[in-house]
């Protein structure tokens, strides 16, 4: 590799980290390369997809590539299990048959792959849902960060729910299942041995029964969202775009651990784009709100459930702000890509 | 599980800036000179809840916006060489030299790391005996113990595979600079809490005195700025010009003397320039004589750069908080976190990114 002087500015013909990161990477990624070429059609990009012709039916796929296997909390198995059983029910659906594809490095010592399974199976127990399919492949050292899983999930559609990004209406409440950034902080403070590790674990938790909690507000129910990759920030920005409404919160509503903001403090992190892998967002019809909090809170995964803020009346289509904690207002963006640690 | 409440109590909050209203006669200028300020005033807001008239003027405390261009052109040479492993912060990766960065390099196959401490770096060298471990040792006097804690380190182990380019800066001497300058408009400083939590501020004292300015030291959340702010006016209302430590909790007057010894140890005193604002005396570190064998500058011989600013940069005028990040044509437009022209919208701490991820548009902070 040479250097010369002068080159073109930001050449970027090669895929780059943070075009996996979920924030606006992501999404450019998406859009200008990936779904052309899938024919993908347009409209919101959900958690999970309607199986055309099933009308009651979900799908939902997704990717383990975490690195460590192991972290406080939880690790890739149990992970890839709950990442998938939660963007089931993010669209309401029960989960009733999960796949579990593998693909090892070579050299990964077996005691940890048993682990991992081990792991993988009893999460998928604890759900209830089966594994019914899957795959392994082995890949040279080098090939792979030790093992990545996919994981792909069908699930059945609790009948009076349907929610999806885009039917955020204006007045709608937002809820919050619980306090963020603790998933996303763990992994980064595991991996790098900040030494937060004793203070910190990860949320991971499939969230199927917080949904069913939520069933017998069926219409009302307008959106569900889980903030993983990107965070709180991209999960409202997603759905402030797609719904195009205009969406506040406020910033002392939002729960964060105080584990969380000293890692993310250090780390120069914003905990709004740190990713969760336990709680969601929900936009409930502002009458529905105050029940819909109440039977959050009876579910164990939404014990710490509140109201963050709601879906302005008027205000610029997809857009999200926040009210500070000194009583400013600023804008909440897309995350851009890579989260990366700053200086002092 | 505990919630880090205590210095952004909303209620607290309130309080500090009616008082603040009530206290402040005149439309203050108050320059807070470190960019982990700035980003808490934007990004709480506080900048625009201040009384009618008066205004944070947003200093050049963002290391990663000072480093000069030479230096990341040079780092990107380096880190372009077979067998080398160039370390860094996390924010340094994305701040644009003349033709790239470090990130776009290392998708093409460098080996560029992140590290969080300068020891990490340390230990990379020691684990690959066969590689040459390069530090680009970038920021104020916060980092300097650390790292030359790390060149300590290496020296005991006998590492001969381990440099660091060294672009340290120091405050006083900038604040000194935008003093000096004769349309400079700041009537009083916020010091940053970091700084003065391993230099103390004895070095300020004199600063105070002579160009009659109020200093005050202080930290980073909500709360903490409110507070340096009020502390600031009331010393301007009642026409006293002292040095006061709103930050308490962290510092002391001599600071950490220990720290300053392992600097003192590795470092020594050399004019630096600085990016946006051009050089200034006495205002970096350097490796002593003693650890030259340590400076990655002597140790790879880099020719042929040839540094070119981005002609439509106002960069200098926003270090100095001469503009605001929205003065800028580029601003939000050509110039985004996602391709930012300058370093100022590369680290949360600069002043441009923190606009940016606060939303300020040109019509709103301007006006
Ligand atoms: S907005 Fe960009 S181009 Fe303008 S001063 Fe800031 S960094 Fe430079």
């Amino acid at each position: 590799m040479t250097i010369e002087c002068p080159t073109p500015k930001h050449e970027e013909e090669v895929v780059l980290l943070g075009h996996g990161a979920g924030g606006r990477l992501t999404a450019e990624l998406l859009d200008q390369l990936i779904l052309p070429a899938v024919h993908g059609g347009t409209g919101p990009l959900e958690d999970a997809a309607l199986l055309p012709g099933h009308p009651g039916l979900v799908m939902s796929t997704d990717n383990f590539v975490v690195s460590p296997l192991f972290f406080p909390g939880g690790d890739i198995g149990s992970l890839a299990v709950h990442g998938t059983v939660n963007d089931l029910a993010m669209r309401g659906a029960w989960p009733l048959a999960l796949s579990v594809s593998l693909i090892v490095e070579e050299g990964l010592p077996l005691s940890e792959l048993r682990s991992v399974m081990t792991s993988l199976g009893k999460a998928a127990q604890d759900v209830g849902v089966p594994v019914v399919t899957g795959d392994t492949k082995v890949v040279g050292r080098g090939a792979a960060d030790r093992l990545f899983i996919n994981t792909t999930g069908v699930g059945q559609r609790h009948e009076l729910l349907c929610p999806s990004a885009a039917l955020a209406h204006p007045g709608d409440a937002v809820l919050l299942s619980g306090p963020i950034g603790l998933h996303g902080t763990t992994v980064l403070s595991t991996r790098e041995g900040l030494g937060f590790e004793s203070d910190i674990a990860s949320d991971t938790r499939p969230l199927h029964r917080l949904v069913r909690a939520l069933v017998p507000f069926g219409a009302d129910v307008h959106v569900l969202r889980d903030p993983t990759r990107g965070g709180l920030a991209a999960a409202l920005n997603e759905i402030a775009r797609d719904s195009s409404v205009a969406v506040e919160i406020e910033e002392s509503a939002v729960r964060v651990p105080e584990a969380v903001a000293s890692a993310c403090d250090l780390l120069g992190l914003d905990p709004l784009v740190v990713a969760n892998e336990g709680c969601l967002v929900a936009f409930v019809d502002a009458a529905s709100a105050e029940g819909a909090l109440t039977a959050m809170r009876s579910v164990a995964e939404g014990a710490a459930a509140v109201r963050i803020g709601e879906v302005l009346p008027d205000g610029p289509q997809g857009r999200v702000t926040l009210r500070t904690l000194v009583g400013a207002r600023r804008i909440v963006d897309m995350p851009l890509g890579e989260q990366l640690p700053r200086i002092c | 599980m505990k919630y880090l409440d205590e210095y952004r109590d909303p209620v607290l909050a309130r309080r500090l800036l009616d008082e603040l209203r009530q206290t402040a006669t005149r439309p203050w200028r108050i320059m807070e000179v470190c960019g982990g300020q700035t980003h808490t005033l934007v990004r709480q807001g506080i900048d625009e809840l201040l009384p009618a008239g008066m205004r944070m003027i947003h200093g050049p405390g963002c290391p990663v916006c000072v480093t000069p261009l030479e230096t990341l052109d040079r780092t990107m040479a380096i880190a372009a060489r077979p067998g080398v492993i160039l370390t860094s912060f996390g924010d340094m990766l994305r701040v644009p030299g003349t033709d790239t960065d470090l990130l776009s390099l290392r998708a093409r196959g460098a080996d560029v790391r992140v590290v969080y401490a300068p020891m990490d770096a340390v230990r990379l060298a020691a684990e690959h005996p066969d590689r040459e471990v390069v530090f680009l040792a970038v920021g104020f006097e916060t980092t300097a113990p650390a790292n030359a804690m790390a060149v300590l380190h290496a020296a005991r182990l006998g590492l001969t595979n381990f440099s660091m380019l060294v672009s340290h800066v120091l405050v006083p001497p900038a604040m000194t600079a935008l003093l000096d300058d004769p349309d400079c408009e700041v009537q009083a400083f916020l010091a940053a809490g970091h700084v003065c939590a391993v230099m103390g501020w004895r070095e300020y004292e004199p600063i105070a005195a002579r160009h009659r300015v109020p200093i005050v030291v202080t930290g980073f959340e909500p709360l903490d700025l409110l507070e340096g702010i009020l502390m600031a006016v009331r010393q301007l209302e009642s026409g006293r010009f002292e040095v006061e430590n709103q930050y308490v909790r962290a510092v002391r007057r001599v600071g950490n003397p220990a720290a300053q010894d392992t600097v003192r140890a590795v470092f020594r005193v050399t004019d630096r320039a600085w990016r946006g604002i051009g050089p200034l005396p006495d205002s970096g570190l350097e490796l002593a004589e003693e650890y030259r064998r340590f400076d990655a500058a002597r140790r790879f011989d880099v020719g042929g750069l040839c540094p070119v600013e981005d002609a439509e940069c106002i960069a200098g005028a926003i270090l100095t908080g001469a503009k605001l990040p929205t003065d800028c044509a580029a601003y939000g437009t050509r110039c985004t976190p996602r391709h930012p022209l300058g370093a100022p919208m590369v680290s949360s701490e600069g002043t441009c990114a923190a606009f940016h991820a606060a939303g300020r548009t040109p019509t709103r902070s301007t006006a």
